[in-house]
């Protein structure tokens, strides 16, 4: 048996293909954390008055809160202060014009992750908005988006752009006070993506941002608003990586997103951070606070992650059913290899008469690593007709690695419907010889089965990056067959 | 089928000398010796605990079971040296007693991957989608399986019946040169016992052989064997030919037992 198991684990040995630097010299404020670095990153961003007076009572805040430790992870102690919080390509003092303006080596760094800028390679039907360290440095299609009325654009232009906007939703789905890590983010978030639809509008296309963090030593804290206005529809897919470092470094971003009467919000995650070596080395502190508010009637929010990457990861996308017939969806695979350690979730919160959610959760270990689903269904008084369906499987490659449930459930009204099943099983040493034995080698029968649990959540994917999504997982779980 | 005019050679398809081979540190087989020539059919009984299923599992090369000493020759290389995947691109196939279910994973994604890589191997062509579905559809007919049964992930809650039928599925479109049915006669109705057999009858040619693994003598006489033999104790210790099977049905295993202590 020892012998076949050393044969699993020696298959899921991974290989990190986007751990390049891009050598390119950048506006690096020095590590700390005090208001006038607050200041500092608000005056580079040339923002309003309500903007600086929020960071900086989000800040206050954040200094009488303390760091939770509630989740199922372990890490040294984190020294806010050896942080740098703002670090940004120096070609973009003078934000470019347009890509013929954007620095050569930048578009190569898109170019090598195979998110192409330039106008002729562009990756049809998406529009990209690509973040680097703490700046946008391009959206792409933007013309063509607000000829139908849709806005997309970095989170620091629509402050320029759209100030009335950011001021009312700005926070509204999560507050300054949250948690310790968004409180943070409210004080220091440098950039991100803002998306408006507005009423009646169908967005013509998929929108995605795509995350890079280039220097070391910094903190990622972007923030991304979407608002999908009355009968709205939207898709928005986000990317990341990081290059390999010794060190950790921390990503805590937020993102809220606000559906009014009748619209769909689709937000997809393919994160894929550096994890950090096989011994556990450097890797990215993902800390990110995700939610989503169905503020309208019949407004639908759907989460769709597929995590592979981070050395830990502490995120939960969340629903707040206000709206009477709404609906939230969470579809979720968490990849942990090595050390890594994810504890993820969802919050579904039934506040609206007969809200509906959704929950599919597929946690997958191998090496060393602890996955751990955490979930809460909380259906208010008044959500009359509340119905919520949970399904979370694991699946243990190894006998190394820990996957763990802990689901919350709070019904207080009792015409509410809810339903758990969760599974785990070890990734069959009998599934795997039964694809040899049919001529399938090892590494293909390992993500031919891996593939198949997750199917259920790919399928939730957009088109364009279900392939993406399957190959990453490929590569996450690839490794030398014995 | 093509291969049908290869006429059978002298030097054995397997053979099998000497095989000692054990799992989890106990010893199954003790020395068991087997030659199956091109286009025979051999059947392979015996009492439980006796080591069929542990020569099945060893010839299609699963990990968990050490070969601790002996070789089996297939065609003209050492089979125990191959890898399981490897072992079937080269035409061996296993049919397994109790297959396993991957949910998820479409019948039909799993057959157009298999063949592909045996073909592949061969040094063909894959095959396209349309070839290939084709090629499906008319082995599907011969099974009396459904269409839909292609989208349904491989084997997950199917019928015991049904998922002897999917191996047989899979043994037809992948043309072994060497099957080895472990017990797939076990759990089937008559009517069920007669597709299989009639899948696997199609399947029967000069250049083709077959080892069943089954206790019931039932099944051969849907299938007729060339030869019979008992494996008791890790070893082979009897053969004859059809008629062996219906005496060991008529008197038990324990006469044939004391034959071989005598």
């Amino acid at each position: 048996m020892s012998s076949s198991t050393q044969d699993l684990e020696s298959l899921v040995g991974q290989k990190y293909r986007h751990g390049f630097v891009t050598d390119i010299e950048a506006d690096t404020v020095a590590p700390g954390l005090n208001e006038d670095v607050i200041a500092f990153i608000s005056r580079k961003k040339g923002e309003p008055q309500f903007m600086l007076d929020w960071r900086l009572k989000a800040f206050r805040h954040w200094q009488t809160m303390r760091e939770p430790h509630w989740a199922h992870v372990a890490y040294p102690p984190i020294d806010y202060q050896a942080i740098s919080y703002y670090s940004a390509p120096k070609q973009n003092a003078n934000a470019p014009k347009s890509l013929d303006e954007v620095d050569p080596k930048l578009l190569e760094t898109y170019d090598k992750l195979g998110i192409p800028l330039h106008e002729r390679a562009r990756l049809a039907g998406v529009a990209v908005d690509a973040v680097f360290d703490s700046v946008s440095v391009a959206t792409t299609f933007k013309d063509r988006l607000a000829k139908a009325g849709v806005i997309f654009c970095s989170f620091s232009e629509a402050v320029q752009t759209h100030p009335e906007l950011i001021e009312r939703y700005l926070g509204t789905v999560v507050p300054i006070t949250d948690n310790y890590f968004a409180a943070l983010n409210s004080a220091v978030f440098t950039d991100g993506s803002f998306v408006y639809v507005p009423r009646g509008v169908r967005c013509p296309m998929e929108l995605s941002t795509y995350f890079r963090i280039n220097a070391a030593n910094t903190g990622q804290f972007e923030r991304t608003l979407i608002v999908a206005a009355e009968g709205a529809h939207v898709s928005y897919l986000e990317g990341c990586t990081a290059p390999k470092r010794d060190e950790n470094q921390l990503h805590a971003a937020v993102v809220e997103l606000v559906a009014l009467d009748d619209a769909y919000i689709k937000y997809s995650t393919v994160q894929n951070w550096y994890p950090g070596d096989e011994n556990g080395l450097g890797g990215i502190y993902n800390f990110v606070t995700k939610r989503g508010e169905c503020r309208g009637a019949r407004s639908h929010i759907s989460w769709t992650q597929v995590e592979t990457g981070s050395a830990i990861t502490w995120k939960y996308p969340s629903c707040v059913l206000l709206g009477d017939h709404s609906v939230g969806e969470f579809y979720s695979v968490a990849v942990t290899n090595h050390r890594q350690q994810a504890d993820t979730g969802t919050k579904m919160i039934h506040v609206g008469r007969n809200t509906k959610s959704s929950i599919v959760a597929k946690g997958i270990s191998a090496g060393h690593a602890q996955s751990s689903y955490r979930g809460m269904v909380s259906v208010l008084p008044g959500a009359e007709g509340a119905r919520n369906f949970t399904q979370c499987d694991s699946l243990l490659m190894g006998g190394n690695c820990g996957a763990h449930t802990f689901p919350y459930v709070e019904v207080r009204n009792p015409r509410a419907t809810v339903e758990h099943e969760a599974t785990t099983s070890r990734i069959g040493e009998d599934q795997l010889f039964y694809l040899r034995a049919r001529g399938i080698g090892a590494e293909d029968a390992v993500n031919m089965i891996v593939s198949g649990f997750c199917k259920a959540v790919f399928k939730e994917l957009p088109m364009e990056f279900a392939v993406e999504a399957q190959n990453l997982l490929a590569v996450s779980l690839e490794g030398a067959v014995g | 089928m093509s291969d049908t005019a290869i006429p059978p050679t002298v030097t054995p398809l397997l053979e099998v000398a000497g095989l000692h081979a054990r799992i989890k540190g106990r010893e199954v087989l003790k020395g068991l010796n087997l030659r199956v020539a091109r286009g025979e059919v051999h059947a392979i009984m015996g009492p439980n605990g006796s080591g069929k299923s542990t020569l099945s599992q060893v010839l299609a090369g699963r990990p968990e079971y050490e070969v601790t000493a002996g070789t089996v020759r297939y065609e003209d290389t050492d089979l125990l040296g191959l890898a399981p995947e490897d072992r079937a691109r080269r035409g061996f196939f296993l049919g397994f007693q109790y297959p396993v279910e991957i949910p998820g994973v479409n019948n039909v994604y799993l057959l157009k991957a298999a063949l592909n890589a045996k073909r592949k191997a061969g040094g063909l062509q894959e095959l396209d989608a349309f070839d290939f579905l084709n090629l499906v559809r008319d082995k599907m007919r011969v099974m009396k399986m459904d269409e839909s049964f292609l989208s349904r992930a491989v084997n997950e809650g199917f019928s015991g019946g049904e998922k002897k039928r999917n191996e047989i599925l899979q043994m037809l479109v992948l043309e072994p040169t060497l099957a080895v049915l472990d017990e797939t006669d076990s759990g089937l109705d008559i009517d069920a016992l007669k597709v299989v057999s009639d899948g696997v009858n199609t399947l029967r040619s000069a250049g083709r052989s077959i080892v069943l693994v089954t206790h019931y003598q039932r099944l051969l006489e849907h299938i007729v064997p060339d030869y019979v033999h008992v494996l008791a104790g890790g070893r082979i210790i009897k053969t004859g030919d059809r008629s062996l099977a219906l005496e060991l049905e008529r008197r038990g295993y324990d006469w044939v037992l004391e034959e071989a202590a005598a």
